[in-house]
């Protein structure tokens, strides 16, 4: 690893959010769509990153180049009578709703967090809480320009090179560098949301809340850690854009910044049953209706600058999973149970209904079901031995895994999820390669 | 539209060196209030990408100029066109310029001279004609950015240096002239800003991004500013490195 490479000493390793695993690998600013492909073209294996903000090891590549588009960050074009955006792959979603907010425009879909970049959007064909309705991040995007390493450049599009479309959305950047994209904005009157958050005791709570909601916007956070009387109680929570015409004023910068890495015992079964239950008695009422501003309802963690480091210096694991609606009750009890009894988790779990809506690339992560999402600190084998169990439940229950948020899958259950792996093998570029293709390809093994 | 206009002096905008990042950042920052630019750089296609960039966040309107800021003689006829298709400058900003090897430049003069060609020689021609326009018009800004590292020799720059020091006290003397004329003349002092220029430097904690400096930087030009270090705790640094005897400076590793 690249602890005993003296480099990795020396410069700031590009980490992902997870900080787990460590690589060592280069980084090659990139800050014009003509400064790719590198020239001279070196042997090393090549990968686009943006913001590192994917939790394993999709934006990691050892010894390796890190090709970073963050200075690729200009909006080419915006119409404002169709609310179609032409932006440089390096453009992060806050830089997007920075200009697009006062214009009365907003983000198609949106992630949970706004630090990434629209490339790292497009390539991990990321989802948001309106995906029973919006489906994800690619159904929105129209066209972009793929160049690949031997310095091909085309565009594509459902209509131009559909094929490479497919592959290049949910593609995790394998497909060659991406330059520009066009996505398309939808209309707001106001910054606000319309919110409704109702509590619910249990999973059945949860199921009933989902199929009766009719909002754009829905999401719930679970308790992973009680057990008992609260076992798998949350918080449901939906939201439309207020349709009141209110403010549309750009969002202030963040002050706040996690200063240290937390050390290892400040997370713990005690802190977590604290955290959860404060918040859930945080709504006093069994149901709460209102007006709040989008930045709490979209990103309430990016108020806080590295907030990761809350799990210290080993990091975080993230686990990420989807169960058809057929299984996914007995399955998610099933995930849960194992959870609660772990005693692993943590604070930042959350439970959703994806919708129906086909995703459009050929590797996306959202089919329809029920998808759960929650972090774990690492504590070594105890944590890789709950997330290759929780894995197994997944796979038996014809789920599959995120390869966004994912550091642990192993080569056989990531091809058993993604079976249509090997026709989007054709389409990697040969210059490019990342630590998770190698993982789940079979060609880097799991440590620990 | 949300965006109002706002009542700002720099409408009509001169960039030299425009895809320069910390000149990108700033003018950024003018297109939000819907100035109009005429750019000048050496890539054309670069020179198109922030053309887009400046027009889609709000630019009036922007012309891109293809051309080598060494080559003087070539100045006033740009700098005369530059007038005309804006239809009157209201801020000239220079931003073009290079860190140069110091290392090169040590064993070889024409390396040196390269340097101090571009950052300081090609600044004396643009803003001898630039001083004598606005002077004219009794009117007008000249923003350039200079550097820390003009402040005081080192041996680590200290042919980047000695270019951007004999700017300032160019800066300082055409500031002297032409202030009684209503001409504002700002010496813009960026310490580390993360460009490419310093894309192979280890990063620390003194580090800026552009956008940042540039906010400062169309501070300093709404207020008038004659000396603006930006990030602005970079006045504080550098009033201690100036301040440091000499014979203790020159033992020092800097």
């Amino acid at each position: 690893m690249g602890k005993s490479d003296t480099k990795a000493e020396q410069t700031p390793q590009f980490e992902s959010w997870g900080r787990y695993p460590q690589f060592h690998a280069d980084v090659v600013p990139l800050h014009w769509a003509t400064d790719f492909p590198l020239k001279p073209s070196p042997g090393t294996p090549q990968l686009p990153v943006g913001l590192g903000r994917s939790y394993g090891d999709v934006c990691l590549l050892e010894n390796g180049l890190l090709l970073q588009t963050v200075g690729m960050d200009r909006l080419l074009h915006f119409d404002q009578a169709t609310g179609m955006l032409r932006c440089e792959a390096g453009a992060t979603l806050q830089q997007i709703l920075d200009f697009a907010v006062p214009r009365g425009f907003f983000l198609p879909v949106t992630p949970g967090t706004k630090y990434v970049t629209v490339g790292g959007a497009i390539a991990n064909d990321i989802h948001g809480k309106n995906h029973h309705v919006a489906g994800t991040f690619g159904r929105h995007v129209l066209r972009f320009e793929l160049v690949r390493s031997d310095g091909t450049r085309f565009v594509c599009s459902p209509i131009e090179n559909p094929e490479w479309f497919a592959a290049t959305i949910g593609g995790m950047g394998l497909t060659g560098l991406m330059t520009w994209a066009e996505i398309h904005l939808r209309p707001i009157v106001s910054r606000r949301i319309d919110y409704r958050g109702d509590k619910f005791h249990g999973i059945d709570e949860f199921f009933a809340l989902s199929q009766a909601a009719s909002s754009e916007y829905t999401v719930a956070w679970i308790d992973c850690v009680s057990t008992g009387r609260n076992f798998a109680r949350g918080i449901f929570m939906q939201g439309d854009h207020s349709e009141t015409p209110g403010p549309l004023t750009r969002s202030k910068e963040p002050k706040l910044t996690f200063p240290f890495d937390l050390p290892e015992f400040a997370l713990n079964r005690f802190s977590m049953a604290a955290f959860n239950s404060l918040y859930f008695h945080k709504q006093l009422g069994r149901q709460k209706v209102g007006p709040v501003d989008y930045e709490p309802f979209f990103y309430p963690l990016d108020a806080v600058q590295h907030w990761n480091r809350m799990y210290g210096k080993h990091g975080l694991l993230q686990f990420q999973n989807v169960l058809p609606h057929e299984s996914g009750r007995e399955g998610m009890l099933e995930i849960l149970r194992a959870i609660t009894k772990s005693g692993l988790a943590s604070f930042l779990a959350v439970i959703k209904f994806f919708g129906d809506v086909p995703s459009v690339g050929a590797m996306s992560f959202p089919v329809p079901g029920v998808m759960l999402a929650l972090d774990f600190p690492i504590r070594r084998h105890r944590t890789f031995e709950l997330v290759d169990r929780l894995a197994r439940i997944t796979l038996e229950h014809g789920g599959r895994m995120y390869s966004a948020k994912d550091a642990r899958m192993t080569a056989a259950q990531f091809q058993a999820f993604y079976p249509q792996w090997q026709d989007f093998a054709r389409y990697v570029d040969p210059g490019f390669d990342s630590a998770f293709w190698q993982r789940v390809t079979g060609r880097r093994p799991l440590d620990g | 539209m949300a965006d109002r206009p706002a009542a700002k002096a720099s409408r009509h905008v001169l960039a030299l060196g425009a895809t320069s990042a910390i000149a990108e950042a700033t003018l950024r920052l003018l297109a939000e209030q819907h100035a109009t630019f005429f750019l000048v750089g050496r890539n054309s296609q670069r020179l198109a990408a922030v053309r887009n960039d400046l027009l889609t966040r709000g630019a009036t309107g922007a012309t891109t100029f293809t051309a080598d800021l060494d080559s003087t003689a070539a100045h006033p006829a740009m700098l005369a066109h530059a007038a005309t298709a804006l239809g009157g400058i209201d801020l000239a900003f220079l931003a073009h310029g290079v860190l140069g090897d110091q290392s090169e430049a040590e064993k070889n003069y024409v390396a040196a001279d390269a340097i101090l060609r571009t950052n300081f020689l090609s600044a004396v021609s643009l803003v001898t004609w630039l001083a004598n326009y606005f002077e004219s018009e009794r009117r007008g800004t000249i923003a350039v950015i200079s550097s820390v590292a003009g402040d005081r020799g080192r041996k680590s720059n200290y042919v980047y240096g000695a270019s951007k020091g004999g700017l300032d006290i160019f800066l300082d003397g055409v500031r002297n002239r032409i202030d009684r004329a209503g001409v504002h003349v700002l010496t813009i002092k960026p310490g580390f800003v993360a460009t490419p220029m310093t894309a192979h430097l280890p990063k620390n904690a003194l580090f800026a991004e552009p956008a940042r400096v540039a906010k400062h930087i169309v501070r300093a030009i709404e207020k008038r500013k004659d000396v603006a270090y930006v990030p602005p705790f970079w006045a504080l640094i550098m009033l201690v490195v100036r301040n440091i005897p000499r014979r203790i400076f020159k033992k020092m590793n800097m």
